[in-house]
């Protein structure tokens, strides 16, 4: 056996020993309370938009299961592998950004394409104190995809588009990737987290945040459900 | 002194930019009332094309209200060439020449620069060009009266600041430099609108022996000075007041943050909101913003609460204005009159700005709370400086004597054009 082989198989057993002392995070967001009325956009500005459309700061399922809220682990720091991470996608279709809050890791680029036929402006807003970049760059229709890396982490990082003001998206950034949003049906997921006690918080941009103590174990799942209220 | 036709022609002019002043400050307005000034995401040029070519098919959303604002303050760039050119008279083409060519040069220059400076450097040259086209002017007019051709290069300088502010607050992603856009663009209007003033048969006809006091026909009756006494303090704080508040009000726009308090008389269902974080995040976490605003802070809430407060102590302070000018003056001085209607302006604006409220910033009434501000501004200014014109006839009234020491706004003869 060669030197090349050895390395690749002690290289292969220690990540699959890693992976093996990781656990998996997972559970659903409850919404408690009837939120407020969502309001209604008038995109009529374009004629590229259609006329109207509606805000979607709350997006709730039948059964109270609250989309949009990221969920991550609290105090860890430096773990970033966002270089390396695939890009996230942010599109801009009919005038409206897809997905709405999404997160990525610090240093993980984000794709910005234009998929409707008409003009956009990309406006990254990042809070002044944040370390990550503003920028404000014209995107044509269905034009070359632009990209933007945020290099500090920041909660709730909005990007905007100021020729269509209804549209906004945010975007949490972690220098770890121990990180989810919940889905439509209020579940989230967080894998190949290293075992041991953690804080996780769950934040909404309306409905607040909470927290719990919580304990991952080796090779095992962990439960950690939330409740959110309507503020 | 006959008001010539020159003259008349001259104030019809100043009055054209004034106006075209005041429709460009409305419309800077709605580019701040709609959210969309950051629309056109480069400058001078606007995406990419040359900013007076670009297509009108491509005029949506927001990139309307942001273009149009840029192109109408061009032309409001060229009326303030125009109107330097005419209030200096010859003597001013030397020096618009030269400015003119300086910027020639310097756009020249920054093209050789780079593709990143090719946008700045057409643009410099193109208003190179346009001043350098009011030097050629041939018309070899004598000077307005002083300090009229001084006022015209201010205004000249001030619409070219006025546009760089603009524009790097759009490069550098600066809301502070919108602020001081903002506050310019009130002071130039105001200048605009004493140019006007200044330039007027009105300003000119208190020279008139048979016209008296001011030109109000059978009144030869100045005030005694006790009339006037403890006045000019009410007229000069007053202004001033309303400049801190368009100030106030700059800085609450330029934040981008909507409504900071969503309730009026009230503000959050109290007389004094509650400015603690717990509560300030509460306040954000209620509103469901409807366009990319800004988080509310503690700090906007405090701007808003000033700015209220400060709204009642202008509409105390001009109702002082009015009532005591009424009382005090002789009968027919034009301060009565004026002093009425901007009491109407102010109780106008007060009610606009309860309405911006109302209708959760509705942007046309947000504009027309801006618009009608300038215009309390201008009136309080243009009061100010008949009050200090009336000061001076006091000193040396003209309608029984020749005047010994002539006050520095005074009227000489027309200038003539060949």
């Amino acid at each position: 056996m060669n030197k090349t082989t050895v390395f690749l198989s002690v290289t292969g057993i220690a990540a699959a020993l890693q992976l093996a002392a990781a656990g998996e995070i997972s559970g659903t967001i409850t919404l408690k309370g009837t939120p407020p009325a969502e309001k209604e956009v008038d995109k009529g500005a374009d004629a590229h938009c259609g006329a109207k459309g509606t805000t979607h700061h709350y997006v709730v399922g039948s059964k109270g299961e609250l989309a949009n809220v990221v969920v991550f682990l609290e105090g860890v720091s430096g773990k970033s592998t966002g270089a390396g991470a695939p890009p996230v996608v942010l599109d801009q279709k009919g005038c409206e950004y897809a997905p709405s809050i999404f997160a990525v890791q610090t240093g993980q680029k984000i794709t910005i394409k234009n998929s409707d036929p008409t003009l956009h402006n990309v406006h990254a807003t990042p809070a002044e104190t944040s370390g990550n970049k503003e920028i404000n760059e014209a995107q044509i229709p269905n034009g070359p995809e632009k990209t933007y890396v945020a290099m500090k982490p920041e909660m709730f990082l909005r990007f905007k588009c100021d020729v269509h003001p209804w549209m906004f998206a945010w975007v949490s950034v972690f220098d770890h990737p121990y990180f989810a949003v919940s889905g439509t049906d209020g579940t989230y997921k967080i894998e190949n987290v290293p075992a041991g006690k953690y804080k996780l918080q769950a934040a909404h941009r309306k409905a607040g945040t909470a927290t719990q103590e919580i304990e991952v174990k080796e090779g095992a799942p962990t439960k950690a459900d939330f409740t959110l209220e309507a503020k | 002194m006959t008001h010539g036709s020159a003259q008349t022609w001259l104030h019809r002019y100043a009055v054209l930019t004034a106006a075209a002043t005041l429709a460009l400050v409305g419309i800077g307005g709605v580019v701040t009332s709609r959210g969309v000034g950051m629309a056109v995401p480069d400058w001078p040029t606007t995406y990419g094309y040359n900013m007076f070519f670009f297509p009108f098919s491509k005029w949506v959303g927001g990139i309307f209200y942001e273009h149009s604002h840029r192109l109408v303050a061009s032309i409001v760039g060229v009326l303030v060439v125009g109107l330097t050119r005419w209030l200096g008279g010859r003597p001013s083409r030397l020096p618009l020449a030269l400015i003119g060519l300086g910027e020639v040069l310097g756009g020249l220059a920054l093209l050789r620069l780079g593709p990143a400076w090719q946008g700045a450097g057409h643009f410099l040259s193109g208003i190179g060009g346009v001043v350098l086209l009011g030097a050629a002017v041939w018309a070899r007019n004598e000077p307005a009266a002083t300090p009229l051709p001084l006022l015209g290069w201010l205004a000249f300088w001030g619409v070219q600041i006025q546009g760089l502010l603009g524009g790097l607050r759009v490069v550098l992603y600066k809301d502070q430099l919108g602020i001081f856009h903002a506050t310019l663009a009130q002071v130039f209007f105001v200048l605009m609108c004493a140019l006007a003033l200044i330039t007027s048969r009105w300003w000119q006809s208190q020279r008139s022996s048979d016209s008296g006091f001011m030109g109000v026909a059978g009144n030869s009756a100045l005030e005694r000075p006790e009339a006037r006494r403890g006045l000019d303090y009410v007229l000069f704080a007053t202004t001033f007041l309303i400049l801190a508040q368009l100030i106030l009000g700059a800085a609450m726009r330029h934040q981008h943050a909507g409504l900071a308090i969503p309730d009026f008389p009230l503000a959050y269902g109290k007389v004094w909101p509650a400015m603690d974080a717990a509560s300030v995040a509460f306040y954000n976490q209620q509103r469901l913003e409807v366009t990319a605003v800004n988080p509310i802070t503690a700090g906007q809430i405090a701007l808003q609460m000033a700015h209220r407060l400060l709204a009642g102590a202008i509409m105390g302070a001009v109702a002082v204005w009015a009532w005591r000018v009424r009382r005090q003056l002789a009968p027919g001085n034009p301060l009565g009159k004026m002093a009425v209607f901007w009491l109407g302006l102010i109780l106008i604006q007060v009610l606009l700005g309860a309405a911006t409220i109302w209708s959760k910033k509705a942007a046309d009434i947000a504009t027309a709370h801006v618009l009608v501000g300038a215009l309390s501004l201008a009136v309080g200014a243009l009061q100010c400086l008949i009050w200090l014109r009336q000061a001076d006839e006091s000193v040396s009234p003209a309608h029984h004597q020749p005047c010994p020491h002539p006050s520095p706004i005074i009227h000489h003869p027309s200038p003539q054009l060949p």
